[in-house]
């Protein structure tokens, strides 16, 4: 994982109680839904013996695999190669998609906007099938897995600097079906 | 053809790098730093009939395709002396030598009792003080319904551009794109065209779907593109006429960077499955497919020669996007850097090369470079030799020709966060200019010249 990143989530983790280390990094990303304001004396005692965020999730629902999984693998420059930090989260989303057998995902693979855009879809499918051939490795079935490159279409992180290219060359595993409500 | 026109022939002769032909018309020796656009006048035309507005607007289209190639000086009107010009007659040439122009052309709009209307038009070599012939006659009329005024204009510039320069025409052409509106992170992609200088835009797809990397047929009348269309990218055709978009081939995984073979019959484009992309030429008329490529790693961008006999393409075989060249047949070639091999490496420079297209006159190959932070437009010879950069920016990406190789056109991002504007570039690196386009613009295709 690029050193930005590591950093990005160890301050992540800091900054937010409920975060674990799968949970990408805080800029321009897509927020965790805050837990509702609580303005009586009571509801806030009766919340500090359990976290909110912990109690709001169902296992089994988009909220659980994006909070409690991890949905985003981040890539170094040029490559498709998944470091150990990858694999921690890949690991995580396979034993989830084992647990909960009639999940469908996409996987999407992006690149940065430092690239020419053909080059860049296929970076991106090559990205995209590195993640996906290593969901397949640890288990989970091959047809419940579909890739998707959007080259450098889709930045998640609108930014012209070194952390939004880092957010952006990501492959983002995506619930299409199957998830509890 | 006359002295003072010299200097315009002789520096597109060295932008190319050919050796002047053995002509005595051909000794001035300019090199570009002493360049100089050569003084035309083109005064408004003489009307029959009423619409003098028309037949105004028909001479500012020429006097700006003209102005826009950076190779001409556009004369005054306001310093114009003869003022009685006729088509029929010789212009007084002292009269237009006093205000130092070459060339001059005069031209006479009709309104016809149809409804249509002409432009007859003569070119004269004012130092010279004779006609100039335009494919041996003395001049040309050209008649088109009312609709049609802005082609008539670009067919006379054409014919003006030609004659003087010698290079084949290209303001009678369009122009493809992909217009973009919307925030970065959620940016809507359509299929836009319209005619070279910008006239005439409109929309081919509605933006429901990311469209992008559209391409002319060598007839003009479809264009070949990448669609996420139903969510997954495939290459389609796209029928100008009657807006008819096709599946292209039925491939497993992802189509994407097509462009059409040389004699329009096939289409060159990459498919990436299961990690790896190469390249394949499908048959328009059985609609088989070829595998071209068959190497680990990423095949993309592949662009055919105008003999048919070669392909461009880009591939990170050696580590980092470069330039290469195989036979189309797929058979070994010899090599510049030595050897044979089914590929050829011609990039060696510092940086990545990417989006190869090859020149229409054949002899290059125009691709983005990027280097140290910044993104370039430039050419190579097709054996590796002679790189050349033309533009630079924060990002100057996906070059096109215009039919006659002399022109290129390519999208730039002036500075980071800025969107996509379209922009042309003289082969010879000078001219550079804005395309001017209605919303934010990329992936620009150039037509062949329309018929």
């Amino acid at each position: 994982m690029h050193t930005f990143l590591k950093a990005s989530a160890a301050a992540a983790l800091l900054a937010a109680t409920a975060a674990c280390a799968s949970r990408p990094p805080p800029a321009n990303d897509t927020p965790v839904t805050p837990p509702p304001v609580q303005d009586t004396v009571t509801e806030t005692e009766t919340v500090r013996t359990e976290p909110v965020q912990q109690s709001s999730i169902k296992p089994g629902s988009l909220e659980d695999f994006r909070v409690n999984v991890g949905e985003r693998v981040y890539f170094d420059l040029d490559q498709y190669r998944l470091d150990s930090d990858d694999q921690e989260i890949l690991k995580r989303q396979a034993a989830w998609l084992n647990a909960y057998p009639n999940v469908r995902v996409l996987v999407a693979g992006n690149a940065d906007e430092r690239g020419t855009r053909e080059y860049n879809l296929a970076l991106g499918e090559r990205r995209a099938s590195a993640a996906k051939d290593y969901l397949v490795s640890l288990g989970v079935s091959a047809s419940r897995i579909d890739t998707v490159s959007y080259g450098k279409e889709r930045p998640i992180a609108a930014g012209s600097n070194e952390e939004s290219w880092a957010m952006n060359r990501n492959a983002w595993t995506q619930i299409i079906s199957g998830a509890t409500s | 053809m006359l002295k003072r026109l010299m200097p315009l022939l002789a520096v597109i002769m060295l932008a190319l790098g050919l050796a002047a032909p053995a002509s005595a018309q051909l000794q001035v020796r300019v090199d570009e730093g002493n360049f100089k656009p050569t003084p035309i006048a083109i005064p408004d035309f003489q009307v029959t009939g009423t619409n003098t507005q028309l037949a105004r607007q028909i001479a500012d289209v020429v006097r700006a395709d003209l102005a826009s190639t950076g190779l001409f000086d556009m004369q005054n009107p306001a310093s114009f002396i003869q003022r009685d010009l006729s088509i029929n007659a010789e212009p007084r040439f002292a009269d237009w030598k006093i205000i130092r122009t070459d060339a001059l052309v005069v031209g006479a709009f009709e309104e016809l009792p149809d409804g249509k209307l002409a432009v007859s038009f003569r070119l004269w070599d004012v130092y010279g003080g004779e006609l100039m012939r335009i494919n041996g006659e003395p001049g040309r009329r050209l008649t088109t319904t009312p609709e049609n005024w802005r082609r008539i204009a670009h067919k006379i510039a054409d014919s003006i551009y030609t004659r003087l320069t010698g290079e084949d025409p290209y303001f009678d052409t369009r122009i493809v794109y992909i217009a973009e509106t919307g925030p970065k992170t959620e940016r809507v992609k359509r299929l836009a065209i319209m005619d070279s200088d910008g006239a005439n835009q409109q929309y081919l797809t509605s933006g429901r779907s990311t469209v992008l990397t559209p391409r002319f047929s060598p007839s003009a009348q479809e264009i070949t593109y990448m669609s996420y269309e139903g969510g997954r990218p495939r290459v389609y055709l796209f029928n100008i006429e009657t807006g008819r978009q096709e599946l292209l081939g039925n491939f497993p995984g992802m189509t994407f960077a097509p462009r059409f073979g040389t004699d329009g019959q096939s289409v060159l484009l990459s498919q990436a499955q299961r990690g790896n992309t190469d390249i394949y030429i499908m048959n328009l008329r059985t609609r088989e497919s070829r595998r071209l490529t068959d190497h680990p790693a990423i095949d993309t961008s592949p662009s055919m020669s105008p003999d048919g006999q070669s392909i461009v393409f880009n591939s990170d075989r050696g580590g980092t996007p470069q330039l290469y060249i195989m036979n189309t047949d797929g058979s070994p070639r010899a090599c510049p850097s030595g050897g044979r091999d089914t590929a050829c490496r011609i990039t060696f420079g510092r940086g990545r090369y990417s989006t190869p297209v090859w020149s229409p006159r054949g002899d290059l190959i125009a691709f983005t470079k990027q280097e140290g932070g910044k993104f370039y437009i430039g050419v190579i010879g097709i054996d590796g030799k002679g790189e050349r950069l033309l533009s630079e920016s924060y990002l100057d990406e996906g070059p096109d020709w215009s039919p006659n190789g002399r022109v290129i056109v390519f999208f730039r991002e002036n500075r980071p966060g800025a969107g996509p504007q379209l922009w042309s570039v003289d082969l010879s690196g000078r001219n550079e200019r804005r395309v001017m386009t209605q919303t934010d613009a990329s992936d620009p295709a150039w037509s062949p010249v329309l018929q």
